[in-house]
């Protein structure tokens, strides 16, 4: 049985928000629409299933958005970020289509949060979902089923069929479909165990994907080896600290473990390597993610005394808990020996402020490496230990794009009729680093403009 | 480390009961957030991060079943976590009913999601039927009573009244004793709290307009997915088509206090109108949250109770009909019969308000207020 009904005009490849803006742009511009998403109905929506927020440019307050995040703010922002060598155009295109995207959602049947309903964290700088990125899914999907788009799931597009840099088909995992043109928006290749290992070797054993399974990349990959320009670094993960126990798969928010500041954090010879005090802020997690990368087994353990652990944050599963240092050896398989040097010595060199109520002033002396702040001893039984790998959450590397997002090709050419949006073309603007809500306003932004480019494609009659 | 890769987090089996499951529900709730801006729920369960057994009754009866939560869950079945909070609260709130019941002797009336209501209902009526029945002579019982006090020549006034007083009498005594265990139970979350008078207007309002039933603004999942106003716009129907029908009692007593005029009233008077436009009301309010109750997807909904919610319905459905069908043959020879099944009807409601799902405006109302208290105070 054929996947669709009738040779579409547009073709978009994934189930995210890039995906479905462009399915909803290309449909309201007239063109017949399918859309394929390797995933099942349950898992629709890529990884803005776990998404919240995203970034956008304001100049006033908004009732989501307080204040004010100027355009040139945003793009400061974005170089300060990483993204300092990216393509002038895509930037302005990125800050410029984030302000429009607030209304564009409210348009679709997308609700927001209001920022002042007490609930939310202040935040100038992005816009939340109600019900977050879950919500906002369904809400787009309605919107494109209504518009008149064919959603099929559970197919995934794994290469095109080109005739000189015009593509005639996809090759999916289902028939090839032909189509005036394409919107590749299915996303990166880090959820593939196969694409992690050719980059970081056996180390990739030792990483809990956060997000959505079929994020593997296998349009990516093609594109790679067909011979399209690539954009940001094949070996850039952004890693975070979860817990070891989580889930292999999305996992989402709730499995970070945050709380390094208020204990040690040891590999399996119970030895520190870095300073846990120096980085309190919400960087520190992608921080602790990239050193765990590197530690052996890529296992670290967060160690806290009763004080620590009930002054740090909530975490989804109960750490594993022990009356004494020794114990909690035993329990997590620490090398005693070490954790109990460890602690005895960073005990030892712990300096109180003159203020022994001021946390952050607690630092050690003499200890190498130093704990800078909140260097409180760990000596309040029970012990409790987290232990933690890293999780990916996106890679820095995709198919670089032109302006108007058509996929470009590392002889200097770009295809025709073959846009990129989303996670597939964002390490064209996150080649490294990371800001709050970035990935859902590119994903977004540029899934408007693909969706849009392709629907002029028409019905194949070359007329882009 | 253990080998062990537990997927379903913050320790506990599901088959510990329904106070373990809320608990690991809401602990996964407590570190994502991203409902926080649906409902009460999410930020009264942030601040009480603990969790205990009284927590997790308060946060149950806060919970106004809008199911949005579920459709919105990134952790929604199948994923691993398996988070259906507004099932999990359903129970959760059943089991409160049962826990708070007074006196406690009555609480196995709860048991099996309510499945004595029905048949007690039933019971009630047709036993209060058969009374009538039995004591009024078939020349006057079905026979056409017109003029003042043709009711009270089926029934003497003195015992409509005693009845009445008596079966309202006794749900708010029992109702009451409920409440005021669970709100000894449901501690508060912090010790600063906002005046009251002001937190019982907040909770007042949010009683009255069903905030909470608000979805955060676009509407609940009352079928499916899609945002929907029907279910707040039904309860608003029966609610407030309740609440008039009770203000045609309170106005026919001042006829007859006041004015020494006995029922029954004419057309254009004020009990019938406040009756018939209260009535109306329920009708459109049971027959449209019955309608949802057909309709509605079941995953969000806690199977076991879904009987009992629909067995309440049917009788509220049941006193109105019966009262619109009264005010409209009561010139004939039907009033009679009608008279005492309507009565009968009523004398149920209030008899097994206790131990029904009707105790749930009770138990909201109180929650809404610690809410508030927290709320504001903060």
């Amino acid at each position: 049985m054929s996947i669709h009904s009738a040779s579409p005009d547009v073709l978009v490849s994934g189930g995210g928000a890039a995906a479905l803006a462009a399915a909803i742009e290309a449909a309201q511009a007239g063109a017949q629409v399918l859309l394929l998403d390797a995933a099942p109905p349950a898992l629709r929506g890529g990884n803005t299933r776990h998404s919240r927020n995203f970034r956008c440019a304001h100049l006033a307050p908004t009732p989501f958005t307080p204040d004010a995040y100027r355009p040139d703010e945003f793009r400061a922002d974005l170089t300060r970020t990483g993204a300092d060598a990216a393509d002038p155009a895509l930037l302005d295109a990125l800050v410029t289509g984030s302000a429009a995207l607030p209304d564009w959602l409210a348009a679709q049947g997308v609700a927001l949060q209001r920022a002042g309903d007490g609930r939310l964290p202040y935040s100038r700088k992005t816009a939340f979902f109600l019900g977050g990125g879950t919500a906002a899914v369904r809400a787009l999907t309605d919107r494109a089923l209504a518009l008149g788009v064919q959603i099929r799931h559970g197919v995934g597009v794994t290469g095109l069929e080109l005739d000189g840099r015009r593509v005639v088909a996809a090759v999916t995992t289902a028939e090839d479909v032909a189509a005036g043109a394409q919107v590749l928006a299915c996303g990166a290749a880090h959820a593939d165990p196969d694409w992690l290992r050719r980059h970081w070797g056996e180390a990739a054993a030792g990483f809990i994907n956060r997000g959505t399974p079929h994020a593997r990349g296998e349009l990516l990959q093609w594109l790679m080896a067909a011979g399209a320009e690539p954009a940001g670094d094949p070996a850039g993960l952004y890693l975070v600290a979860v817990d070891a126990r989580s889930p292999a798969h999305d996992g989402g928010i709730v499995t970070r473990i945050r709380g390094m500041p208020l204990g040690i954090v040891v590999d399996n010879a119970g030895l520190r390597g870095h300073d846990e005090g120096a980085d309190t802020a919400s960087t520190r997690y992608a921080r602790w993610g990239r050193r765990l990368a590197d530690l052996p087994g890529q296992t670290g353990w967060l160690v806290l005394d009763a004080a620590g652990l009930a002054a740090a944050p909530a975490a989804l599963y109960p750490p594993i808990r022990a009356p004494s240092i020794a114990d909690l050896a035993t329990a997590t398989g620490i090398d005693a020996d070490g954790l109990a040097a460890t602690v005895a010595n960073y005990n030892a060199s712990i300096r109180p402020p003159a203020d022994r109520a001021d946390a952050a002033g607690w630092r050690t002396a003499g200890l190498v490496p130093p704990k800078s702040a909140h260097a409180r001893p760990i000596a309040e039984p029970p012990f409790a230990a987290y232990p933690m790998r890293p999780g990916v959450t996106f890679a820095h590397h995709g198919v670089a794009v032109d302006a108007a997002t058509r996929v470009r090709w590392a002889d200097g050419t770009q295809l025709d009729n073959a846009f990129a949006a989303g996670m597939i073309m964002a390490a064209n603007l996150i080649p490294r680093g990371y800001v709050s809500g970035l990935a859902v306003s590119i994903s977004l932004v540029f899934g408007r403009l693909a969706g849009r480019a392709a629907s002029r494609c028409g019905g194949g009659d070359g007329q882009c | 480390m253990g080998s062990a890769e537990p997927t379903r987090p913050a320790g506990g089996a599901a088959a510990d009961g329904n106070d373990a499951e809320a608990r690991r529900q809401l602990a996964v709730c407590n570190i994502c957030n991203y409902c926080n801006g649906l409902c009460a729920v999410f930020d009264a369960a942030e601040r009480r991060a603990r969790l205990a057994p009284g927590d997790l009754d308060l946060l149950a009866n806060l919970c106004h079943q809008c199911r949005s939560c579920l459709y919105d869950c990134q952790y929604a079945p199948p994923h691993a976590f398996d988070v259906n909070l507004p099932r999990a609260l359903a129970r959760q709130r059943w089991a409160s009913y049962r826990a708070y019941a007074w006196p406690s002797a009555l609480a196995v009336l709860f048991a099996g999601g309510g499945r004595w209501f029905p048949g007690l209902a039933l019971g009630i009526t047709v036993a209060f039927t058969a009374a009538v029945l039995l004591a009024v002579p078939s020349s006057v019982l079905f026979s056409a009573q017109v003029g003042e006090g043709a009711f009270y020549r089926i029934i003497p006034w003195w015992l409509m009244v005693a009845g009445a007083g008596l079966g309202f009498g006794w749900a708010i005594l029992a109702i009451g004793m409920g409440v005021r265990r669970f709100w000894r139970t449901t501690a508060p979350a912090m010790a600063v709290s906002a005046p009251p008078a002001a937190a019982a207007a907040t909770a007042t309002l949010e009683v009255l307009t069903l905030t909470n039933q608000r979805g955060g603004g676009p509407g609940c999942a009352d079928i499916d997915h899609r945002p929907s106003r029907l279910r707040r716009r039904f309860h608003h129907a029966l609610f407030y088509g309740f609440l008039l029908c009770f203000a045609a009692t309170l106005a026919a007593s001042g006829y007859h206090h006041l004015l020494g005029r006995a029922a029954p009233y004419p057309l254009l008077s004020l009990p019938v109108l406040l009756g018939m436009l209260g009535g109306l009301g329920m009708v459109a309010g049971t027959v449209g949250l019955l309608w949802l109750a057909h309709r509605e997807d079941p995953a969000p909904t806690d199977p076991d109770s879904r009987g009992a919610d629909r067995a309440l319905l049917w009788l509220l459905l049941a006193v109105a009909v019966t009262g619109l069908a009264l005010l409209a043959l009561r010139e004939t020879a039907a009033m009679g019969l009608l008279l005492a099944v309507h009565l009968g009807t009523v004398l149920a409601l209030f008899v097994l308000a206790p131990y029904g799902k009707l105790v749930h405006g009770a138990y909201r109302a109180a929650a809404l207020m610690r809410d508030a208290l927290e709320r504001r105070g903060r």
